[in-house]
């Protein structure tokens, strides 16, 4: 949109702020300012910065959500969120999320990409193939896979019991609960990064890969010199999708396992709902959604700042 | 000229057909709204059927079904309460959770309205709806915490149900049935208020009334106190067997119920209704017949200062929200009546709460449990409700983390109490 009329007035020294402004208000810049600012910005105080405000508040009051609040306990709720252990067990847990999302389905998500960005025949086939568990709901998925997991019934058993031994139950044993729920939720993501890449690898200006052919490149060095570098926006794109989602992931753990059992499969999210909402903390609750904004945001800036900053 | 009279009359005709129309779509208003979480298909088509009887006795009165399952209602309810659209009946185990209502004031007195009525209900039951000499909700069952079993897988270990008077038998029994191969007990662990039963039995057991009452004034170091302390042990001794189904943590409490009602265990730690949800939830839809399943109380504790006769279990009942119709009292009065409430004794739906309804019972297992019930001085609610919303659950979480080994007793004491000081 930079071809719009008013940037190129905006950048010429001569202009004083009132020439400015009424030139803006000649050529129609200023009507659309009061049109259409006023909806977006009412909707996102509306909806974003007034329930903010309204978590900050509420984190300074033991409440029980019924009624207004009354109990001011100043930052003792932060104090309560920091001494519970499920707190930082569900702090662990969204860092493995990351970490398994960074370290194997993006990996796996680009190698994917780069053999079905060419055309062969079942290419379509597949590529909807992979997507696929993208589209299934949250719910659905977890309990389905509830039921994969499932130690008398499940797929999982029936494997077992095929080699002939007693079937674990994976999502009530804290020690394989979460890696259980990080395999779901490699296999629900990955298709949607893939299909990301494959965009951009469809969107890639093809002349580029001709020329370093005729450079005398090999596959290998086409890859790490030529496609990849032109991908780093994309990966960038990647990597930021999975961290938000990670630290927004709740619905597919709860139909799992519930945060459970013992808190060892806990996301943030999941924590502040059986901690918060479930008990009636709604002060305590709120504690905790305020750390995650924090979280959350500090995270998108620094991000965007270090390595997004020419998109 | 005739055909002109005969079009006014024919317009003043539609009107007068159109005026009552409209008069009977206004008495026709009233929708009382009703929120249940009950699973058991037959016992809602009872429900439903009261529901009906009274519409057609009270023209122009709707009444509407609603359903949340039980933990998804438990969570949404302090929203629901404070919204406009709220339910006008809405379900509750009384406690510590009706008294933050209560406080709230999103719930109607409904004292005035009740008076004399109110004398046909049992004085308990109705004592747990009242608060202050005011009545915000009439109870409609009772139920009891004990052991299911399986006479069967029982016999097939050599186990003697009726010799498992102590907590020592128990464990005896146990290990017998681990012996024979068998899974003792089952426990719907991923919920973890059926592990929370153990617990607090034992401490109801052990302390009696006066221990319980003590920790609510903080005395005798409160929940961190010996009592305490000691229900912890003595449920770590269990746990320690591992008497419950592989995968326990993971089961959710329906599917343990179905578990046990499929012949899978030999055991269960329940409420007495679950005896007949069994079949329900049975993978056949048959599960147990009379003829396989018992009851035995839960084991007493030597030395401890509960009576034997003291129970654990839940009173639950109906309350009336805030701004809801007279329509709304007026139909639990219906449904709370003795004729009703003799209709469900008579299909052992529940232990009646009207004077006089318990003639229905017609089931040994539920004249049992009435009788019980009848004997107990000391009946103990819940804890995840006697003790509100936030102190309950964590009650649950740190039983469930003894049975999952992540927690010692005394930690799991001091983090009740620890809750318990942070107050709600």
């Amino acid at each position: 949109m930079r071809g719009y009329s008013g940037a190129p007035l905006l950048a010429t020294a001569e202009s004083s702020p009132w020439l400015l402004a009424r030139r803006s208000i000649s050529d129609g810049r200023f009507a659309v300012l009061v049109l259409f600012l006023p909806p977006a910005l009412l909707l996102f105080t509306l909806f974003v910065v007034l329930p903010i405000g309204e978590a900050a508040w509420y984190s300074g009051f033991n409440w029980n959500g019924f009624g207004r609040p009354t109990a001011w306990i100043g930052l003792d709720n932060y104090r309560f969120v920091l001494e519970t252990r499920a707190f930082w067990l569900a702090l662990r847990n969204n860092g493995l999320i990351i970490a398994v999302s960074l370290l194997i389905q993006l990996p796996l998500a680009l190698t994917l990409a780069l053999i079905l960005a060419e055309r062969f025949r079942g290419v379509v086939a597949l590529r909807m193939l992979f997507f696929l568990p993208y589209i299934l709901a949250e719910i659905a998925t977890g309990l389905i896979f509830s039921f994969v997991y499932d130690g008398d019934y499940g797929l999982v058993a029936s494997i077992w019991h095929w080699f002939g031994a007693e079937a674990p139950h994976l999502l009530a044993n804290t020690q394989t609960a979460m890696v259980a729920v990080l395999l779901v939720i490699v296999w629900k993501y990955f298709g949607f990064h893939m299909m990301l890449y494959i965009a951009a690898l469809q969107g890639m200006d093809r002349s580029l890969i001709e020329a370093a052919r005729i450079d005398g490149a090999t596959r290998p060095q086409l890859l790490r010199y030529v496609v990849i570098p032109t991908l780093y926006p994309t990966i960038r794109l990647s990597v930021f999708f999975s961290i938000v989602g990670s630290l927004q992931l709740f619905d597919l753990v709860m139909p799992l396992t519930r945060g459970g059992p013992a808190d060892s499969s806990n996301t943030l999210v999941t924590f502040l709902y059986n901690n918060g909402i479930s008990r009636m903390r709604v002060g305590y609750g709120s504690a905790i959604g305020v750390i995650l904004f924090v979280i959350c945001v500090t995270f998108a800036f620094t991000y965007k700042r270090w390595f997004m900053r020419d998109e | 000229m005739g055909s002109l009279t005969s079009g006014v009359l024919r317009r003043l005709v539609l009107a007068a057909a159109a005026l009552m129309v409209a008069a009977a779509g206004a008495a026709a208003d009233t929708t009382v709204k009703w929120l249940h979480i009950e699973v058991n298909p037959a016992q809602v088509k009872i429900w439903e059927e009261v529901a009906r009887a009274y519409e057609a006795a009270h023209p122009g009165v709707k009444v509407e079904m609603q359903f949340l399952e039980n933990e998804a209602y438990k969570a949404k309810l302090p929203t629901i309460l404070q919204s406009k659209d709220r339910p006008h009946i809405i379900y509750s185990w009384a406690g510590g959770v009706l008294k933050a209502q209560i406080e709230a004031g999103v719930l109607e007195d409904i004292t005035d309205q009740v008076k004399g009525y109110s004398d046909t209900i049992t004085p308990a039951a109705l004592a747990a709806f009242t608060q202050n000499g005011r009545v915000y909700g009439l109870p409609i069952a009772l139920s009891q915490v004990g052991f299911l079993y399986n006479k069967v897988l029982l016999a097939k270990a050599n186990v003697d149900p009726a010799q498992i008077k102590a907590w020592d038998d128990l464990l005896a029994a146990v290990t017998a049935l681990k012996a024979a191969g068998l899974t003792p007990i089952v426990v719907g662990g991923a919920d973890k208020w059926p592990l929370h039963f153990y617990w607090t039995h034992l401490a109801v057991r052990i302390g009696g009334r006066a221990a319980f009452d003590a920790a609510l004034r903080g005395e005798n170091g409160g929940f961190e106190g010996e009592t305490f302390q000691k229900s912890g042990e003595l449920f770590k001794q269990l746990v320690d067997l591992q008497p419950f189904q592989n995968g326990f943590l993971g089961f959710k409490n329906p599917q343990a119920v179905g578990y046990f009602g499929d012949g899978k265990a030999a055991m269960t730690l329940a409420i007495s209704t679950v005896y007949h949800l069994q079949r329900a939830l049975a993978a056949d839809k048959v599960g147990l017949g009379e003829d396989k399943i018992g009851w035995f109380d839960f084991p007493v504790v030597p030395g401890g200062k509960g009576e034997p006769t003291d129970t654990l279990g839940g009173i639950t009942g109906w309350l009336i929200t805030k701004g809801a119709p007279k329509e709304a009292t007026d139909f639990l009065e219906f449904f709370i009546s003795k004729d009703v409430q003799t209709k469900l004794a008579t299909g052992n739906f529940l232990i009646p709460v009207v004077k006089g309804a318990e003639v229905g019972l017609n089931n040994a297992f539920m004249k049992q449990i009435a009788d019980n019930l009848a004997k107990s001085n000391y009946h103990q609610n819940f804890y995840d409700q006697s003790l509100g919303p936030s102190v309950g659950r964590v009650v649950n979480d740190v039983t469930a983390e003894i049975a999952g080994g992540s927690m010692t007793p005394q930690q799991a004491a001091t983090a009740i109490q620890a809750a318990w000081k942070q107050g709600n």
